[in-house]
């Protein structure tokens, strides 16, 4: 067993490189050099298909006390469309269709994209309602991307679009 | 016999790790080397968190405490801690190529396989929730890389990686993350881990004392050369650029900057399914299960106690007769080893009560009155002055390449099928030597088919061979199909001995002592 050992420390060795090299290389570039990154994700319920019908006192007097509301909606949801333009090119866009049985869920966007870092103009519109033509959300910035920066451009619909 | 290629692969490196470790190779203890890994990795585990602050703000900095003000404790454990885990897949992975090339997945062993598959994920999911406390820029991309992958799925609807951007993340998100790779995790780890060896008998989750301290030491050596280090930290306004991944675990996110979220699902629940099916592609003829013979078993239980898959239980008598127990089949477990009909104290050959010898326990392919049939056969043909009988496996090498006029090989389903008063049969019958060539040394097929051999044959383990045979007229050497050299030197050294026995002519040179003659039975 002894004369063994010098051959047992031989695999001990190339064991122990194979897990030790393994465990932190070969590196991995994630994200090439100067490039930053642009992510556009946000959560969002497009407008209703049809308009809310707004009930009349008389109408909800018929109703249980428990059932009664000032509107009535169709569940159904519009699609949202949303399109980035970096220096008047377009970056990211997508349509995104309400989920659920009815289309009344709603959306979920992310996208993102890898672009040179520098400075650069960018317009994000959307349209969440298929009563409206064009886009009904805009909104432009110029932005100072460093080497390897996230721009994270949210949305709610009391503030719009922000750059985070 | 041709073998598979991948089967010679894995044999060469078996052959190397033979003449380096001997009985210790780790190839024979992949199994019980992950468990100690699993070990070392708890051990040093439950000493980081005692220094571990599981805080937004704090894991980073804490970390770093361990790793540099403490770099000669909890800095070397925490390397032993990454370096165990990544040992441990590098076993698992080896012992499921051990497994595949060796062709012991199929037939009644595919439970082992089949819940032996997702214990992989289990533990590569548990390494990366480990690599997310540390919250460093690598923790950062896989937990937004892991997030990208469940938002794809319908349950998330993609609102988990937005989380991680919009400044929403707090430290309940280290609660659970804690609570997961701390409790959850390795709960559910064990638990599937009893599912995996719940179909073998006598497991056993150690590896030898002198393989575990080596791999230790291994660890140590490693851990402090190359002592585990962290990323800058965590910064959700910076992307990662460049990461230093441990493959062992984080091999699955560099494809998502190629492909899509649902792409990877796809190909990693495609891998899954494959590895899991294997042991139906293509599906393999079972053979009849061992079926018991109530007329011929005393229920002493010998069987079941040697029974390597758990197939054999014990069960109050049912037939009148006036023993206390009977053992039972489960035809779904019986691997068709036959060691039970080598366990079994009927399996006789010397009996002559019947026409037909029976046993307690038989096979019914190649039931015991075939083999001592096969014997005689044997022992007839046998020619020269040295005439020499081999029992061989299925699954080692194949003996009957052996044959020549004093030598002749038979082949059974496992050398523990043999029961040791045959080898006594064939030298009072005319064999002046009995080889029993199974599978290598400590790598049965079915398990335990050579060391309970071993064992009957120096007296330890029922039932035994008489102490009166002339244990220097048989010998046991293992090898596998490629093994030809190393069994036909040990049968021609074991031939030349043979010869020297023979030309001493005194007593000692008998095959079994006249002072224990006698019926067997």
């Amino acid at each position: 067993m002894y004369k063994r050992y010098p051959l047992q420390f031989l695999n001990y060795l190339i064991f122990m490189s194979l897990v030790g090299y393994f465990s932190t290389a070969p590196a991995y570039r994630h994200l090439p050099e100067g490039q930053a990154m642009v992510v556009l994700a946000f959560s969002h319920a497009g407008q209703h298909v049809e308009p809310c019908r707004i009930v009349s006192p008389e109408e909800q007097a018929k109703l249980p006390p428990n059932m009664r509301r000032p509107t009535e909606c169709a569940r159904a949801r519009s699609p949202v469309k949303v399109e980035l333009l970096m220096d008047g090119q377009s970056l990211l866009s997508t349509v995104a269709q309400p989920p659920g049985l009815f289309g009344d869920g709603g959306v979920d966007v992310f996208l993102d994209a890898i672009v040179p870092a520098g400075k650069h103009r960018f317009s994000i519109r959307m349209n969440d309602s298929v009563r409206v033509k064009g886009y009904n959300y805009t909104h432009e910035q110029t932005v100072q991307l460093e080497p390897a920066q996230l721009l994270f451009i949210d949305f709610n619909t009391e503030d719009g679009f922000v750059f985070k | 016999m041709q073998s598979a290629p991948i089967k010679r692969v894995y044999l060469t490196l078996e052959n190397w790790f033979n003449y380096s470790f001997g009985s210790w190779n780790p190839l024979y203890h992949l199994g019980t080397l992950t468990f100690f890994f699993f070990w070392v990795v708890l051990v040093s585990g439950i000493y980081l968190f005692l220094f571990f602050h599981g805080s937004l703000d704090g894991a980073y900095a804490s970390v770093e405490r361990m790793t540099h003000e403490q770099w000669y404790a909890a800095g070397i454990m925490r390397s032993l801690h990454r370096y165990a885990s990544d040992a441990a897949i590098g076993c698992i992975l080896l012992h499921m190529f051990r497994e595949f090339a060796l062709d012991r997945h199929h037939g009644a062993r595919w439970y082992s396989w089949f819940t032996g598959v997702p214990l992989l994920w289990m533990v590569v999911t548990l390494g990366i929730t480990g690599y997310w406390l540390v919250w460093d820029m690598l923790a950062q991309y896989i937990a937004i890389g892991s997030a990208h992958l469940m938002d794809s799925l319908p349950i998330f609807f993609g609102s988990m990686t937005r989380n991680f951007l919009d400044g929403a993340l707090s430290d309940r998100f280290f609660i659970l993350i804690e609570f997961l790779h701390l409790l959850g995790q390795p709960m559910l780890l064990v638990f599937a881990l009893w599912f995996h060896v719940r179909r073998l008998s006598n497991v056993n989750i150690n590896p030898p004392r002198g393989l575990a301290i080596g791999s230790l030491l291994a660890l140590l050596a490693l851990s402090i050369v190359k002592p585990a280090t962290s990323h800058a930290p965590a910064d959700l306004t910076v992307v990662p650029e460049v990461l230093n991944l441990d493959w062992f675990y984080l091999n699955i996110y560099p494809l998502l900057d190629y492909w899509s979220a649902g792409q990877i699902w796809m190909l990693t629940i495609g891998i899954t399914l494959l590895l899991m099916i294997l042991p139906w592609l293509p599906p393999k003829k079972a053979g009849a299960a061992a079926v018991v013979d109530l007329d011929n078993c005393d229920g002493c239980k010998q069987c079941f106690e040697d029974c390597p898959f758990d197939a054999i239980s014990v069960q109050a008598r049912t037939d009148g007769a006036p023993h206390e127990h009977e053992v039972v089949v489960d035809p779904a477990l019986c691997a068709v080893c036959g060691i039970c009909v080598g366990s079994c104290h009927s399996s006789n050959p010397f009996r002559k009560a019947q026409k037909e010898l029976r046993t307690g326990i038989d096979m019914p392919q190649l039931p015991v009155n075939k083999v001592r049939t096969m014997t005689d056969s044997a022992l007839a043909a046998l020619r020269g002055d040295v005439k020499i009988l081999v029992y061989g496996c299925e699954h080692g090498f194949d003996v009957t390449r052996l044959n020549r006029n004093d030598t002749v090989g038979l082949t059974l389903f496992c050398s523990g099928m043999v029961p040791p008063s045959f080898i006594e049969y064939a030298l009072r019958k005319g064999a002046d030597g009995v080889m029993i060539a199974g599978c290598r040394h400590a790598d049965c097929y079915f398990r335990f088919g050579n060391r309970w051999m071993e064992k009957r044959l120096k007296g330890e383990r029922d039932p035994v061979l008489r102490t009166k045979v002339d244990r220097r007229r048989i010998t046991v050497q293992g090898g596998a199909e490629t093994d030809r050299n190393i069994i036909e030197q040990a049968l021609n050294k074991f031939r030349e001995e043979l010869i020297t026995i023979g030309e001493t002519g005194d007593n000692a040179g008998r095959k079994v002592s006249k002072a224990e003659g006698g019926s067997h039975v």
